[in-house]
């Protein structure tokens, strides 16, 4: 049966071919345009850490005064934590693994002499930091908490810089000048860069940016590195030293496995909060202590730029009124065939018959317009790669998107198909038939 | 013209009449709004700056070696940069630049009234102090970026410091008049917390780096200060075609002067590249939107053209009926184009209403104003003017029918 029905609709779609054309292709431009900026938003919330998230979280304590007003369009100081606050929730240990980390840019001088000399990024952290997120290592690997303490010069490269400043040669043993210090390379990670980068600073490019080396912040600290990503401070006097206890910078987050731990640790930071209170040192409730998941907190940051967000909706909105205009045309083809129609009811064909061969006739549209849409989304996505913006070479499709393209499209066509086919499949058998 | 025979053919068609009406009014809707966007954003981005934007020029470097004394570095790089063929004059400033996204800011009040009042509310907003845009730089700056004083002096050499607080500032016209309102700011003594600040001159427009809301996008103050950091931005100024070649011979220059630098290729720009990287995502925003709204009445006028052709199709007989007993070619003309403009009336009537909805809709999430009422009737008359256009074809063809199908069947 199912094979007569699309003979049917094939033979119907041929009879005008034109009309036939102007529908696939209204189709196709809708969804091309809809597929284009739902893969965008798709690839710009997309889990960075897939199969380690449900397990990360970040703390957040609110260590402002109660007075503190925050500047419209300025970050939130409380989304950072203070360097007492960081190393106290260190010390107390209270998550299966911890790091505290922030970003920073250090002038590297190649050894060789055919390398000038650049700026590079990366991350100052605690020895936790690679087994927490699991980092995977080309050669070497990550440092101990013994190497925080005492204040190590290592160094962990990506494997983009180690190739680019000891080519083919292992890397690890090596020496590389930092920030005009030393530092011996002790691992080089695999192929590693979360996207977006949710444990950077919010100020950041975080679809762009990827780290270059690691090292750790206690080394930083001693050697007065510079910091990037947002500072802020609260209070009166003089402008506060990166241990102030009225500056925020640094990121902190937790790897908690149960739910349990996680309650634990959620009740942990209200303590603390509560007798950093009592001590006098918070004024705010204990209470607006927040443990965010990965996934959670990427959320509260609000990556999504307006602009995209806009252009979804314009994208929705256009694939709507193509959907109207499928739907009238539709109807309008359906309706002209009230002969073949009645003669198939008189024949003794069911009213889920008709309706099931117009509906059929809707969805072989909608695949067309599902395929040609493919290709123009494919353009579409060509077409942001092309800007500079720093999600724009993302931008791709990935078997999911490819599928949903045609289900979607199959499936506007069919919804666009049923009130057309249900017009049809209500046309009397007899009346037709009497009538030229 | 009568009215009553479309009216009683389009109720045997009601649904498919009701869903053009819908397609219309949602493609009226959308594309007011989408152009009244369009509008906004090219208003955004024909912002001015108030520097000579052709003529201006920058080159970011920074001093890697140890223990350099930046200034003495800095006069010496000028000294070879305007020795540069081409160059006029030539400026060193530390952060920013018009549209150059980084940005110094701190609150300044026009009163030791002001000031307390700010203090007790812990806040600069309600107290009457502002927060300027802070631009500093080399002695010349002003002639460099092109600046227009429109009151008081420029800076005299005695006004620079190399490091802390200086003691004089120019201010911009419209920062001046909103911190003296109706009287001279040409000599007032602004407060920057403890320090006094006297205001030297007036220049007529100088735009933030981050220009973040009409109102305050004005509001910069320039300081008598040379930048103290290892990374400076030189600023150049040469005739608006000998940019590229004067970039060229500029960073040679400087590398010439002294290797020890590093000068990111990124940064070494003409003031047109920077003001266009700065307005990129809105000129990305303003193509899409032409599109859309193209794409939209595309889309639209073939389904208008496409439903009026089945129609005519359908009534090929009752047509050269009509014609047998008398109606002129003409007749049936004008009665496809009557249809169509009662269906794109009703829509249009709709898509009003639906456009102010989803402006409404668009200003409770987005940085959108409210749609000023004169885009309904020129879209109401461009929806129109796409109707008759898109049902000509099809109209012409019904008219086209000879009488003698009359006696056919069909």
């Amino acid at each position: 049966m199912l094979m007569y029905y699309l003979g049917l609709a094939r033979r119907s779609l041929r009879r005008s071919p034109v009309l036939t054309g102007l529908m696939v292709l209204a189709i196709s431009l809708g969804i091309g345009a809809s597929m284009t900026m739902i893969t965008v938003l798709h690839v710009m919330t997309d889990d960075p850490l897939p199969g380690r998230s449900a397990q990360l979280y970040t703390p957040h304590l609110d260590p402002l005064p109660l007075d503190y007003k925050r500047h419209e369009g300025s970050p939130d100081p409380a989304d950072d934590l203070t360097w007492p606050d960081a190393m106290a929730l260190l010390k107390a240990h209270r998550a299966v693994r911890q790091a505290a980390m922030s970003g920073g840019s250090l002038l590297l001088r190649p050894a060789r002499a055919d390398l000038h000399p650049i700026y590079v990024s990366g991350r100052y952290a605690t020895a936790e930091f690679f087994p927490m997120f699991g980092v995977p290592f080309e050669r070497g690997g990550g440092w101990s908490a013994a190497d925080d303490a005492t204040g190590s010069p290592v160094l962990v490269l990506a494997d983009a810089l180690a190739r680019k400043l000891f080519g083919t040669s292992d890397a690890v043993g090596q020496t590389v000048r930092l920030g005009e210090h030393d530092f011996r390379v002790i691992g080089v990670t695999a192929d590693w860069a979360p996207k977006p980068l949710f444990y950077a600073d919010q100020t950041g490019t975080q679809y762009s940016d990827a780290d270059l080396f690691f090292l750790p912040l206690s080394v930083a600290m001693d050697q007065k590195f510079p910091v990037s990503g947002n500072q802020s401070a609260w209070g009166k006097g003089r402008s506060p030293s990166l241990t102030s206890a009225n500056m925020s910078w640094l990121q902190f987050w937790a790897q908690l496995d149960t739910p349990a731990q996680v309650a634990a640790y959620r009740q942990y930071l209200v303590d603390y909060s509560a007798q950093q209170k009592a001590l006098g040192r918070f004024q705010r409730p204990p209470r607006n202590a927040k443990l965010y998941g990965l996934m959670g907190w990427l959320a509260h940051e609000n990556l999504v730029p307006g602009d995209v967000d806009l252009q979804l909706w314009l994208a929705l909105g256009f694939l709507f009124v193509c959907m109207l205009n499928i739907v009238a045309l539709l109807l309008a083809k359906f309706l002209r065939r009230g002969g073949e129609i009645s003669v198939r009811r008189a024949l003794g064909a069911r009213r889920r018959d008709i309706f099931v061969q117009f509906g059929i006739e809707s969805a072989l549209i909608g695949v067309a317009g599902g395929v040609l849409g493919l290709g123009i989304a494919q353009l579409g996505l060509w077409s942001i790669r092309q800007r500079p913006d720093d999600y724009a070479r993302l931008a791709q499709m990935d078997l999911s998107m490819l599928l949903g393209t045609v289900v979607l499209a199959v499936l506007a066509s069919v919804l666009a198909g049923l009130l057309p086919a249900w017009r049809a499949c209500r046309v009397q058998p007899a009346l037709q038939l009497k009538g030229g | 013209m009568q009215i009553r025979p479309i009216l009683s053919t389009l109720r045997h068609h009601k649904l498919t009449a009701l869903l053009l009406t819908l397609q219309v009014a949602f493609t009226c809707a959308i594309v007011c709004n989408v152009v009244f966007m369009v509008a906004q954003r090219v208003q955004r981005i024909s912002v001015p700056t108030g520097i000579a934007e052709d003529e201006v020029s920058a080159i970011h470097s920074t001093g890697i070696e140890k223990g350099e004394n930046a200034q003495a570095r800095q006069t010496a790089d000028l000294a070879a940069l305007r020795a540069v063929p081409g160059v006029r004059s030539a400026a060193a400033v530390s952060y920013s630049l018009p549209l150059d996204r980084s940005e110094s800011s701190s609150g300044i009040c026009p009163s030791k009234q002001a000031l307390d009042r700010a203090m007790q509310l812990n806040t600069i907003e309600g107290s009457g102090c502002v927060e300027p845009a802070g631009y500093d730089g080399t002695p010349g700056l002003l002639a460099t970026l092109g600046l227009h004083l429109v009151a008081g002096r420029d800076f005299l050499p005695d006004d620079y410091v190399s490091e802390g607080k200086p003691a004089v500032a120019i201010v911009t016209r419209a920062l001046a008049q909103k911190m003296y309102p109706g009287q001279p700011a040409l000599g007032q003594s602004m407060y920057d917390g403890d320090h006094f600040i006297r205001i030297v001159g007036i220049v007529d427009t100088l735009l933030r780096p981050a220009p973040r809301k009409p109102g305050l996008d004005g509001d910069s103050i320039i300081w008598p200060q040379r930048p103290e950091g290892p990374g400076v931005l030189y600023v150049l100024r040469s005739a608006p075609r000998d940019r590229q070649r004067v970039l060229g011979a500029a960073v040679a220059a400087l590398l010439k002067a002294n290797p020890n630098r590093i000068i990111n290729p990124g940064q070494v720009q003409t003031y047109t590249e920077i003001r266009r990287a700065y307005f990129q995502r809105d000129t990305t925003m303003i193509g899409l939107l032409i599109a859309s709204a193209l794409g939209l009445l595309f889309v639209t006028a073939l389904g208008i053209a496409g439903l009026a052709n089945f129609w005519v199709q359908q009534r090929r007989r009752s047509i050269g009926i009509r014609r047998a007993i008398g109606a002129t070619r003409s007749d049936i003309l004008r009665y496809f184009q009557a249809e169509n403009f009662l269906i794109v009336s009703a829509g249009v009537l709709l898509g009003t209403l639906l456009a102010v909805a989803l402006n409404l809709l668009l200003m409770s999430h987005y940085e959108l104003l409210r749609l000023p009422l004169w885009y309904l009737p020129v879209g109401a008359l461009a929806l129109w003017v796409l109707g008759q256009l898109s049902v000509l074809a099809p109209a012409l063809r019904a008219a086209a029918v000879p009488p003698v199908v009359a006696t056919r069947s069909v």
